[in-house]
């Protein structure tokens, strides 16, 4: 039920409305929750609204900080 | 990424306690039992579902409300699939639906305010169900129909709030968890305050965890890590979309539209201030009033065992009737319903189900 699933917004209009790219299929959403995201930004959509505006760099920190608990595990 | 994948496996595999880690969140319960986790973990470490379903913990009163609701009423009624085949006491919407009912499925609580628009001469209903990650959404719409000053608009809510719920698992003697899988983008919407909160009160880690298998390696790892240190912290491992102090706007939103009250959960019985009401400045709107629709009584459904399941007290594959007289062709219980319910994920994706008990 929660399920979400990132697109790329591609155009803001009015009313909040947003017209996003997800998986190469055009879509309007409603930009009200995310009222500072700009064109070209990732969201993640969940019934019909963006929920959150993405950040993939993030993920690679976590990945990298847990490289490092592993390797200083391993040293130990 | 598969290397990766594998360094984390490996590093879970290299624990010797033994951990019970519990996800609360059906898109967690649908994408473990999908990749294979479960079965890659070594014996010592297992994961547990809880009640991360929104159709699976909605009690069996509210269910036959609804359906009084569409039964009495020249109404509209706008859902979600997941609800269509989740059975009442006598009825289910979509044998409601078969008997001439107006019950259509949507994707989004702006599909029904579009119905709403177009029908101005019909009592339009949205059926408002969902945790923090789908409450926002139905605010945003309900506020937008108020702007429109739309009048035939209006929301059955049976919205919940998962911190509540956590706090009954953690309180409860009989369920033995060690640490939590937190729902990816549930804390989207709540950030990760209600999981400090409860990390610091129980003295268990909680790791907010995204939905590709790697994401639940690492989630795993974190709270596997935190255990082995003796650590109680709330950790975000899906940084990508989750930020600690969550999505205000979206808050704010539930805040202007709707209020905590006592509801009643499937397997989990009264919580307080763990569901969601229309404020009174936004009663007009709210179909359980429009209608003037009675608490009913809850009928458990016989033989049926989706509270136990839904705590994590027994799996799936533990109630009598599962794979036998509860299939998702023919479900008994909500749990096997929803396609995101434990019994359902069970069902699909664990071999050798069917006659091995």
């Amino acid at each position: 039920m929660c399920l979400g699933v990132p697109g790329k917004v591609i155009e803001l209009k009015e009313n909040h409305r947003a017209i996003v790219d997800v998986n190469g299929n055009r879509a309007e959403i409603s930009v009200r929750l995310t009222p500072d995201v700009k064109p070209g930004q990732y969201v993640l959509i969940h019934a019909g609204f963006a929920m959150e505006i993405m950040d993939e760099s993030a993920a690679q920190e976590t990945m990298q900080y847990l490289l490092e608990v592993l390797r200083y595990a391993e040293l130990q | 990424m598969q290397n990766y994948s594998n360094v984390l496996l490996n590093a879970i595999k290299s624990v010797t306690q033994n951990i019970s880690l519990m996800e609360v969140c059906g898109t967690h319960t649908m994408a473990i039992a999908r990749s294979g986790i479960r079965e890659l973990l070594p014996s010592n470490i297992k994961l547990l579902s809880g009640p991360g379903c929104p159709v699976c913990v909605t009690s069996q009163g509210d269910i036959d409300a609804v359906i009084e609701m569409v039964r009495l009423n020249d109404i509209i009624l706008l859902t979600f699939g997941d609800m269509m085949r989740v059975p009442g006491t006598r009825s289910s919407l979509q044998e409601e639906r078969s008997r001439g009912a107006d019950i259509r499925i949507v994707y989004s609580p702006l599909d029904a305010l579009r119905v709403a628009r177009e029908n101005p001469e019909r009592e339009v209903v949205f059926l408002g169900i969902g945790f923090e990650t789908t409450t926002p959404a139905v605010a945003a719409t309900l506020e937008e129909a108020r702007e429109e000053r739309l009048s035939n608009f209006s929301v059955f809510s049976l919205h919940k709030l998962v911190p509540p719920a956590l706090e009954i698992i953690f309180s409860d003697p009989e369920i033995q968890v060690d640490g939590l899988i937190c729902p990816g983008h549930v804390s989207a919407v709540t950030g990760i305050q209600p999981y400090e909160t409860l990390a610091a009160k129980y003295g268990k880690p909680c790791v907010v965890t995204g939905f590709e298998t790697v994401d639940i390696l690492e989630g795993i790892f974190m709270l596997v890590n935190q255990l082995q240190k003796s650590q109680a912290r709330a950790e975000i491992q899906y940084r990508r979309v989750v930020r600690a102090d969550g999505n205000q706007v979206a808050l704010d939103s539930i805040n202007r539209v709707f209020e905590a009250v006592p509801v009643r959960w499937r397997g989990l019985g009264m919580i307080p201030y763990s569901g969601l009401r229309l404020r009174p400045e936004y009663s007009d709107m709210d179909a359980r009033l429009r209608f003037n629709i009675p608490e009913l009584e809850e009928i458990p459904i016989k033989g049926c065992a989706c509270g136990a399941v839904l705590t994590g007290k027994i799996l799936p594959t533990d109630c009598a009737l599962f794979g036998q007289a509860c299939t998702p062709l023919k479900p008994v219980g909500p749990c096997m319903v929803s396609h995101e319910g434990s019994c359902a994920a069970y069902y699909r994706y664990i071999p050798g189900r069917e006659g091995t008990k």
